[in-house]
C-alpha cells in the first residue's frame, strides 16, 4: 500500500485518530444499515396488511320477529350467529366456538349447542357445559330496526342475559 | 460386452465436449475420483471420500436420505399439480375434484403428492429420533442439529399450508383452528393471524397466501437449508459412526481428523 499523508495532529496520538475515524464510519455504516433494515421491515409489514377487505359487514339483518317462535334456537350458517327466543325475550349468540373457532350447531335432541371440532358443549344461553372452550359463547348486540326487523352487530358483544323484549 | 461399453465411455470421456463439461479429466486414480466430486457443483456438497461404515444401513437406516427422496417426489408431483390448480375461491375446490376425476393420471399424482407429504413428516421425525438416540447431535454436529430443527419446521409448515389448498371443509376448518392457535401468541397473536390470512377470515386472500408459501417460499427455504445440512455433514467429518470418532478406544488406524483435511 502506498504511504499517504497521514500526519496526525501533533497533540493526538496517531493511532487514536485513525481508529476513531474508522470506528465512526463503521458505526455510521452499521447504523444506516440498521435503519434501512427497520424501514424495510415496516414497509413489508404494511404491504402485507391489506387496507381493503372484501369481507361481509358485521351487521346482519336477521328478519322479522314472527319467524322466531318462543322456544326456538335458529342458526344462521352464513353469518354464524344464533337467534334465540325464550320467554324472557330475544337474544343473539355468536356460533363461533370460543375454543379454536369452529362453527357450533344447535342439537335439539340434546337441548344443547355442540362443537364438532373438539366436543365443547354450551347451553342455549351460551354457558359452557363441557369441553375445552375457555369462555361462554358471546352475546351479540341485537336491536329492532325502524322497519321492525331484528338486527345483529357481530362485532359488538354485550353482557349476558340482556334480553330484547318486543 | 462390458469391454465394448468401457471403451465407448473411454472415448466419450476424451471428447472435447465431455471435457468442457466435466473439468476433472479422465482416469480412475484416487486423485481423479476425488476431483470428480470436488469439481462438480452438486457433488461438492459431499466429501470426496467416505468410510464404508458410514454408508451402511445400520449407521443411519437411510432415514435422512429417504426424507430427501420424499422431498424430491413432492417437488416433482407438486409442480405438475400446479398446472391444473388455480388458487382462487371457489375454483380451487373444483380443480382438485377435476384432478381426481377428470384429468388423466391426476388421481395418481395427487395421491402420490399427499402420501409423500405424510411420509416426509414421518421420516423427518424418525430421522431426528435416530440422530438423537445415536448421540449424533453432539459436537461438532450441534449446529447441524439446529439446521435439522429448522428443516423439520419447514417440513411441518409445508404440510400445513398444503392442507388448505383443496379448499374443502376439512381444509377450511383445519386452517381456521390452526390460525386461531397462532392468535394465542401474547400481544401480537391477532396481528400474526391477520398477516397470515390477509384478513380476519379464512378466505380468498388466505388461500392465495398459503399457496405462495406452499409452492414458492417454503420449498426454496427447504432447498437452502438442505444444502447447508449436507455441506455441514462433510465439514463435521462425515456421518456419525461411533468407531470413527476421534478419541474413541475402538478407533481404527486412521483418525477422523485426517479425513476432515481432505474434505
Ligand atoms: C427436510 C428434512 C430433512 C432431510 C431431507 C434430511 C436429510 C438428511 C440426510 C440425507 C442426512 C444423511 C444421513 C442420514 O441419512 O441419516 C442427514 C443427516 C443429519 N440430519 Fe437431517 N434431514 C432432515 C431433517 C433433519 C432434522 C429434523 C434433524 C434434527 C432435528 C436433522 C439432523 C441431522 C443431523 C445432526 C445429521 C448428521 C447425522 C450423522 O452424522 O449421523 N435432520 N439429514
Ligand atoms: S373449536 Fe370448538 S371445541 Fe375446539
Amino acid at each position: 500500500m502506498p504511504t499517504m499523508n497521514t500526519t496526525p495532529h501533533p497533540e493526538l496520538a496517531s493511532h487514536e485518530v485513525e481508529l476513531d475515524r474508522r470506528k465512526f464510519f463503521t458505526q455510521l455504516g452499521l447504523g444506516s444499515l440498521g435503519v434501512a433494515a427497520a424501514g424495510t421491515l415496516a414497509f413489508y409489514y404494511r404491504y402485507l396488511s391489506p387496507n381493503v377487505l372484501f369481507e361481509p359487514s358485521p351487521i346482519v339483518n336477521v328478519g322479522r320477529t314472527e319467524n322466531f317462535p318462543t322456544g326456538s334456537v335458529t342458526l344462521d350458517v352464513d353469518s354464524a350467529i344464533y337467534l334465540v327466543h325464550i320467554a324472557e325475550g330475544f337474544f343473539s349468540l355468536s356460533a363461533i366456538c370460543t375454543h379454536l373457532g369452529c362453527m357450533t350447531a344447535w342439537k335439539p335432541e340434546l337441548n344443547m349447542i355442540a362443537c364438532p371440532c373438539h366436543g365443547s358443549r354450551f347451553n342455549r344461553e351460551g354457558k359452557k357445559l363441557a369441553g375445552p372452550a375457555p369462555k361462554p359463547l358471546p352475546w351479540l348486540k341485537l336491536w329492532l330496526s325502524d322497519d321492525d326487523e331484528l338486527m345483529v352487530d357481530r362485532s359488538i358483544t354485550i353482557p349476558e342475559l340482556q334480553f330484547l323484549r318486543v | 460386452m462390458p469391454n465394448r461399453l468401457e471403451t465407448y465411455f473411454d472415448r466419450l470421456e476424451r471428447t472435447r465436449v465431455w471435457k468442457s463439461i466435466f473439468r476433472s479429466g479422465t482416469g480412475s486414480s484416487t486423485l481423479h475420483n476425488a476431483l470428480a466430486i470436488q469439481q462438480n457443483l452438486f457433488l461438492h456438497l459431499f466429501p470426496t471420500k467416505v468410510r464404508k461404515r458410514m454408508v451402511s444401513l445400520s449407521a443411519t437406516w437411510y432415514l435422512g436420505t429417504l426424507t430427501l427422496g420424499t422431498f424430491f417426489i413432492l417437488v416433482g408431483t407438486g409442480v405438475v399439480l400446479m398446472l391444473y390448480y388455480h388458487p382462487s375461491v371457489p375454483q380451487a375446490y373444483s380443480d382438485v375434484k377435476d384432478l381426481r376425476f377428470v384429468v388423466s393420471s391426476g388421481l395418481f399424482l395427487r395421491n402420490l403428492h399427499r402420501w409423500s407429504a405424510h411420509a416426509m413428516v414421518f421420516l423427518a421425525f424418525a430421522h431426528m429420533f435416530r440422530v438423537f438416540y445415536r448421540g449424533a447431535y453432539r459436537a461438532p454436529r450441534e449446529f447441524n442439529w439446529v439446521v435439522g430443527v429448522i428443516l423439520l419446521l419447514v417440513t411441518l409448515l409445508l404440510s400445513y399450508t398444503g392442507y388448505l389448498l383443496p379448499w374443502d371443509q376439512l381444509a377450511f376448518w383445519a386452517i381456521t383452528v390452526g390460525t386461531n392457535i397462532s392468535s394465542a401468541v401474547p400481544l401480537v397473536g391477532d396481528k400474526i393471524r391477520f398477516l397470515l390470512l390477509g384478513g380476519h377470515q379464512v378466505n380468498a386472500n388466505a388461500l392465495l397466501r398459503f399457496y405462495v408459501l406452499h409452492t414458492v417460499i417454503l420449498p426454496l427455504s427447504a432447498v437452502l437449508f438442505l444444502a447447508v445440512h449436507f455441506w455441514r455433514i462433510r465439514k463435521d467429518g462425515g456421518l456419525y459412526v461411533r468407531q470413527s470418532e476421534p478419541g474413541n478406544v475402538e478407533n481404527s488406524a486412521q483418525p477422523a481428523s485426517e479425513e476432515k483435511k481432505q474434505s
